[in-house]
């Protein structure tokens, strides 16, 4: 189904990317062609043994750390403390999964981490540079070219089709005059991204006539889109049975084991949780490694 | 991108957008048709009063005139000569007329003006008012044999309108055949009375067989008549002769009935009596007949019913006005036509400068009407101004719904900024929709404020025929339809206000909404 991807389109659409890259200073250029290649092994692979894919080497780089995070949410006068004191180190190509009970601040940390909120003290590092105390533009740009954010609630745009949510992180990166001469490159890869998680008969569904897997499988599609380097994911299968969870992370390790992306996800779910290369709890606002 | 699309899909999926879209177009069809109606009002009166008026007016302050109208068009020439289309002198002098209506005398309170009727047509559009074909080409105060308009022939279609049926008779074959009628009854009364065969009774008998009357009769159909008979040794016989002609205004001898139709007390080829004072001192009243030659329309019912035109000389020679040596009359005012595209305003300076003020007042026409032009002015301002608000309270509506929509996408919010939308962006959306609220309001606003000037007439008809009540009532404001006037400039203004009256209002959700911290607007439930 990929055999339709030409390698110039993507290779133009990349460098769009890139071009951004450039102008946003201290996050280096992403690898080009990195996707378009990986997505041709990924389809091929067969039914993915989840299993294999543990025990690989975690001797990569760091990419996203996190050091000292204290978060507290004000409720009136007195301030609820969250986070106290959060250090945390995710390498290249990781799957971390962070386990922890409803309402310990696994959501606060995933939103420190991608940059959604910002920590009261502390501070998040992507690739060694600090990105918590960016600009708002700055991080609105982090998040649109390196982040990509899947939650629970899968959160897709409910006025727009599945091919239009995968394209919306190309329409907010790009004006409309360059949409418009990308448009046939980013269509084609928002496509391919929907084949990639079976939804190529969902391309025109609006979410709601979609099914919940069906949901946050195009929510993947759209957190890919960017190429991103780092997918965070709040309980992605915190709202689906257990067998469309389990296909949700049978793609999520896919992506983690062809692509070499690295994942952070969140869940109180000890079973999804082992999916992940590296299981740390998150328990009264500490990490504590699993 | 997304703000374009964005706007275009809530756009398409909020029914609620309706609303607003709602609102912003009745208020600017509102002011469309409000505006183009009082535009059309304004300058259908402004045609009427300034085709009554000269353009410019000169006049001496005194009522018993200035001499030497020649000297003063002269003058006036010589100043402002290649501005100058055409001047022509008359006599205003307030008067009484009375219409003799079956024995019974209706008195009317009048201006009387003597024209010059070579030259008046050529200072107003007085002349296209008149009801003979023939005196619309040229005036001439001397009775028509008949051929009047039976039907208004100002309206586009006269089939629509009420034939005047007793214009078909009017002119000479009228009076004769009145005159001859009166007398014939007279004869037959008298002959009831007097059984005895009196000179009077042969005298009424003989004078309705149309031989000339015996001067001692009091049988006669008018009863002004004949009376300046003793003086001059001449017996005016009215069936061959008529009085200096007079043109009256419409309304001054007519009604209209509830129906539609005009009904007229007198016609052409009916005799008035005129009173007026002398050019003398002390003032001395005297009293002249006229005999109707026409009637004059207007649509105006302040000058229809207000002013009577009568021969400048036969006034002049009546009010004494003449200079018994060099026959040079007295005049009061000079009626200016100026050039198309002229500035009144500084040909009136101009005259102003060379006429001493304690004997001459000129004036434009608009100086003459200020009061009621600046009256409809302001009632255009005001009323404005009124309906700018009804737009403006609709405006605080689109404020309202605008919030609701904010709150109701407060996640779609979250989501957006979670991909790397802006502050900006996000305001960018609800501006965007306002704007394009504001647009299609406007746009389908204007579209259905045109359609409802253009149908106007019968959509004002079918009111009328769905309440019973009239919505437009002809015979009130003397207009046979309702005048409209699309001014671009004005409709221009009014969707200019409507659309930055949409955007401002959504500025403020917009602002919220950029606002929104993303973590909560995804939370939001």
């Amino acid at each position: 189904m990929n055999k339709g991807l030409s390698k110039q389109a993507a290779i133009s659409l990349d460098a769009s990317w890139n071009t951004a890259h450039r102008a946003e200073g201290p996050v280096s250029a992403a690898d080009p062609a990195r996707l378009s290649s990986s997505l041709r092994s990924l389809s091929e692979l067969p039914g993915a043994a989840t299993g294999a894919l543990r025990g690989k080497s975690q001797s990569g780089p760091v990419q996203l750390a996190a050091r000292g995070l204290l978060k507290s949410y004000r409720k009136g006068p007195i301030g609820i403390p969250v986070l106290q004191g959060i250090d945390l180190e995710v390498r290249e190509g990781e799957f971390l999964s962070v386990i922890g009970q409803s309402g310990c601040g696994k959501s606060t940390l995933l939103h420190l981490l991608g940059t959604l909120d910002q920590p009261d003290a502390g501070e998040v590092l992507f690739e060694g540079n600090r990105i918590d105390n960016l600009p708002n533009a700055s991080r609105d740009l982090l998040r649109n070219r390196h982040f990509g954010m899947i939650f629970q609630f899968y959160h897709l745009l409910p006025e727009l089709t599945a091919l239009e949510n995968v394209l919306a992180p190309a329409y907010i990166a790009e004006g409309v005059v360059g949409y418009w001469r990308r448009r046939k490159a980013y269509r084609q890869r928002a496509t391919e991204l929907l084949c990639l998680v079976g939804l190529e008969h969902r391309l025109k569904h609006r979410p709601r006539e979609m099914s919940g897997g069906e949901m946050q499988r195009a929510a993947i599609a759209r957190a890919l889109l960017a190429q991103p380097r780092v997918l965070l994911a709040d309980e992605p299968t915190g709202n689906l049975d257990r067998a469309t969870g389990e296909h949700v992370m049978q793609i999520l390790s896919r992506l983690n084991e062809q692509q070499k992306l690295t994942i952070v996800m969140v869940t109180h779910d000890a079973w999804i949780a082992q999916q992940g290369d590296r299981v740390v709890s998150l328990v009264e606002g500490r990490i504590r490694q699993a | 991108m997304y703000k374009l699309l964005l706007c275009w899909r809530y756009l398409r999926t909020r029914t609620i957008a309706l609303i607003c879209i709602v609102s912003v177009m009745l208020g600017v069809a509102t002011m469309i048709v409000v505006n183009s109606v009082m535009a059309g009002f304004t300058h259908e009166m402004q045609t009427r009063l300034n085709g009554m008026l000269g353009d410019l007016i000169l006049e001496s302050r005194s009522m018993d005139g200035v001499s030497d109208a020649d000297w003063h068009m002269a003058k006036i020439r010589q100043l402002a000569g290649e501005k100058i289309a055409g001047m022509s002198p008359t006599v205003h002098v307030p008067s009484l007329m009375y219409i003799d209506v079956g024995g019974q005398l209706l008195t009317r309170q009048v201006t009387l003006v003597g024209i010059d009727h070579r030259t008046y047509a050529s200072v107003s559009q007085f002349g296209q008012y008149l009801q003979h074909p023939a005196n619309r080409e040229q005036l001439q105060f001397e009775l028509r044999a008949g051929g009047y308009d039976v039907y208004d022939h100002q309206v586009d279609d006269p089939q629509t309108t009420k034939p005047r049926k007793q214009m078909r008779d009017a002119g000479w074959v009228y009076r004769r055949s009145k005159t001859l009628l009166a007398r014939q009854q007279q004869a037959r009364r008298q002959a009831l009375q007097v059984p005895a065969q009196t000179p009077a009774a042969m005298a009424a008998v003989a004078k309705a067989d149309g031989r000339e009357p015996s001067t001692k009769s009091p049988a006669t159909a008018n009863p002004f008549a004949g009376l300046d008979a003793a003086e001059t040794g001449h017996v005016f016989d009215p069936v061959i002769e008529q009085h200096p002609g007079v043109v009256l205004g419409i309304g001054l001898c007519s009604y209209r009935s509830a129906d539609g139709a005009d009904h007229f007390v007198a016609l052409p080829g009916d005799d008035v009596r005129v009173s007026f004072p002398k050019a003398s001192l002390p003032p001395e009243a005297i009293s002249e007949f006229y005999t109707i030659v026409d009637f004059y329309e207007s649509k105006m019912s302040e000058y229809d019913s207000n002013f009577v035109f009568v021969p400048i000389r036969s006034l002049q020679e009546s009010r004494g006005m003449i200079d018994p040596e060099t026959k040079v009359g007295k005049f009061t005012s000079i009626q200016i036509k100026l050039r198309p595209g002229t500035d009144a305003v500084r040909v009136r300076d101009l005259l102003r400068s060379q006429f001493p003020a304690q004997q001459y007042m000129v004036s434009t026409w608009r100086d003459k009407q200020g009061p009621l032009l600046a009256a409809v002015q302001m009632e255009t301002a005001v009323l404005n101004l009124l309906l700018f608000m009804i737009i403006a309270v609709a405006g605080f509506g689109i404020l309202a719904i605008f919030y609701m929509i904010v709150v109701e996408k407060t996640r779609d919010i979250g989501i957006l900024k979670s991909l790397g939308a802006s502050g900006t962006g996000i305001m960018g959306i609800f501006l965007g929709y306002g704007l394009s609220l504001g647009i299609v309001g406007s746009g389908v606003g204007l579209a259905i404020g045109l359609a409802f000037v253009a149908n106007i007439n019968r959509i004002a008809d079918l009111l009328g025929r769905l309440t019973g009540r009239p919505v437009f009532d002809p015979s009130m404001y003397y207009f046979q339809k309702i005048p409209t006037i699309v001014e671009p400039k004005t409709v221009a203004w009014i969707l200019l206000g409507a659309i930055s009256i949409a955007v401002l209002a959504s500025i403020l959700p917009a602002r919220r909404a950029a606002r929104l911290h993303p973590v909560k607007a995804l939370c939001y439930e």
